[in-house]
């Protein structure tokens, strides 16, 4: 537990000062809060701006952050330096993976606030975007673990983050890239957001995020186990 | 302090053999290391130094052999690929390691190694604006942080400037007398002639000598010879034989003999004989 939380209060110093990953976490937030406040036009549809929003930060703040932080880590050798003191690669992860959590569930209390969400819609919000946030770092784990140094990073999670994040976006005005596309994490967390307080329970979403989870989860066991952290 | 040979040596390397891609960079390594004591390993670049360091702190797994320490030795690693990070200062720096190592009193702990490696007065500045000596002197301090009771250091004083390579020398000069074992990698044959009790040299992944300085150049003293600088400004160089003895003699008694000396080949010397590298004639 010792070095979870060394590696947590390090991360939080470290992101203190690393404007490129506070960013991410910021970001939609705030463009929600002001798209939701500025643009207000008859026929959209209630929270447009900051559902939307909730959906590409899902799909790109974890993956984003997690994949640079360890990206960044192998560059500088300072990862090797934390394995060679005697943590685990979990706890590494675990550390990692929870402090990028608890930043991403600051995002997830504003676009609830911004949803005006109460009750049991707020924590069925909150659960879906705590099912989208997971699956996003685990994204970026398989990224970060597989690339040596940050420029080969960029160079996958742009693209990849680009796939995750804007899509749900495109479905949104056009349903033949909602079709295609039903298959991403990222999207059926916009089909669920969208559907809350329906009735009916989304069984076809829930099994898609389950695949989808149990996909990235089988990658990330492979090429942690293949690759490991160094 | 080196103890007594008696004791149980603190590090022990038996028969390692390591190969890469077919090459074999390592070929039964066997030496052991006491408790206390500074000893050197001294290669050429590419020699298998850093690969043989990692074996020795349990990184990497030999192909055959084995590395043994004592168990209840703790362990520090410098090396120079070993970043910090880049934004946070040095005390930051140094409070993860002591949170991750559950120092007691760190605050107290860090003011204190700060102090013993020259860093207190750049404490609150960010690791990325330091040179290159404090960086290394802040990787110093992270290893000694943890109180290690053997310290594995590759090349600490590499690419470093004379005052802070002789600041890092003088710490772990100091750390010896605390009666710590230092496991030094280095090709600074200087470095490794002042400052190791022993060291062993290895090439072509062999430990090809193994001893104290004094006891190697002297294995290799072939030259057997006097040199003379005369009070004329002639140098003259005699063999180690009684005809030469005789002729010094009466050259002591002319008082022409400005400087006399036997000639001991140095570390350099001889590690470049072993190796058949040619060495480099000084400026």
């Amino acid at each position: 537990m010792r070095y979870i939380t060394a590696i947590f209060y390090k991360q939080l110093l470290d992101t203190k000062k690393n404007n490129a990953v506070l960013i991410q976490f910021f970001m939609f937030p705030l463009m929600a809060f002001f798209m939701e406040h500025m643009i207000q036009i008859a026929e959209m549809p209630p929270h447009f701006f900051a559902k939307m929003f909730a959906c590409m930060f899902v799909g790109m703040a974890p993956l984003v952050c997690m994949s640079s932080v360890l990206s960044e880590e192998k560059e500088r050798g300072t990862l090797r330096v934390l394995l060679m003191s005697g943590v685990k690669p979990w706890q590494y992860l675990i550390s990692i993976g929870s402090f990028i959590f608890c930043m991403c569930m600051i995002g997830t209390a504003v676009f609830t606030l911004l949803c005006m969400y109460r009750g049991w819609d707020a924590l069925v919000f909150v659960c879906i975007m705590t099912a989208g946030i997971v699956l996003s770092e685990l994204v970026g784990a398989v990224i970060g673990i597989c690339c040596q140094n940050q420029m080969a990073a960029t160079g996958v999670m742009v693209p990849v983050m680009l796939i995750f994040s804007f899509v749900p976006m495109l479905s949104e005005f056009n349903t033949t890239v909602a079709a295609y596309t039903d298959f991403l994490f990222s999207q059926q967390i916009r089909t669920l957001i969208n559907h809350i307080g329906v009735t009916a329970f989304p069984t076809k979403s829930i099994c898609i995020l389950a695949g989808n989870f149990f996909a990235a989860l089988a990658v990330f066991l492979f090429v942690s186990r293949k690759k490991g952290l160094e | 302090m080196v103890k007594g040979t008696d004791a149980p040596p603190i590090l022990i390397a038996q028969d390692i053999v390591m190969s890469f891609h077919g090459k074999r960079c390592l070929d039964g390594i066997r030496f052991s290391v006491q408790r206390g004591e500074i000893f050197g390993l001294l290669g050429q670049t590419g020699a298998g130094k850093t690969t043989l360091i990692k074996i020795l702190t349990g990184q990497l797994p030999p192909d055959a052999g084995s590395a043994t320490r004592d168990s209840s030795a703790s362990i520090g690693i410098m090396m120079d690929a070993f970043g910090v990070y880049e934004r946070l200062s040095v005390y930051e720096n140094l409070k993860i390691y002591a949170a991750l190592y559950g120092t007691v009193h760190p605050k107290e702990k860090i003011t204190d190694i700060l102090e013993k490696v020259g860093l207190s007065e750049a404490k609150k500045t960010a690791a990325a604006k330091l040179s290159k000596g404090m960086q290394s002197r802040l990787r110093l301090a992270r290893v000694l942080l943890r109180d290690p009771d053997i310290l594995f250091l590759d090349e600490p004083t590499s690419g470093l400037d004379p005052a802070t390579a002789d600041c890092i020398r003088q710490i772990l000069y100091t750390e010896k007398k605390r009666g710590k074992t230092i496991f030094l990698v280095t090709h600074t044959m200087s470095e490794a002639e002042s400052l190791c009790d022993r060291i062993a040299l290895l090439c072509g992944g062999k430990i090809i000598e193994c001893g104290t300085p004094k006891e190697i150049c002297a294995r290799h003293n072939r030259q057997k010879s006097f040199a003379l600088h005369l009070s004329d400004g002639t140098d003259l160089c005699l063999p180690l034989t009684p005809d030469s003895a005789d002729r010094i003699a009466d050259l002591i008694r002319g008082r022409c003999v400005e400087t006399l000396h036997t000639t001991e080949p140095d570390l350099e010397t001889v590690f470049c004989d072993l190796t058949g590298e040619e060495r480099t004639p000084a400026p």
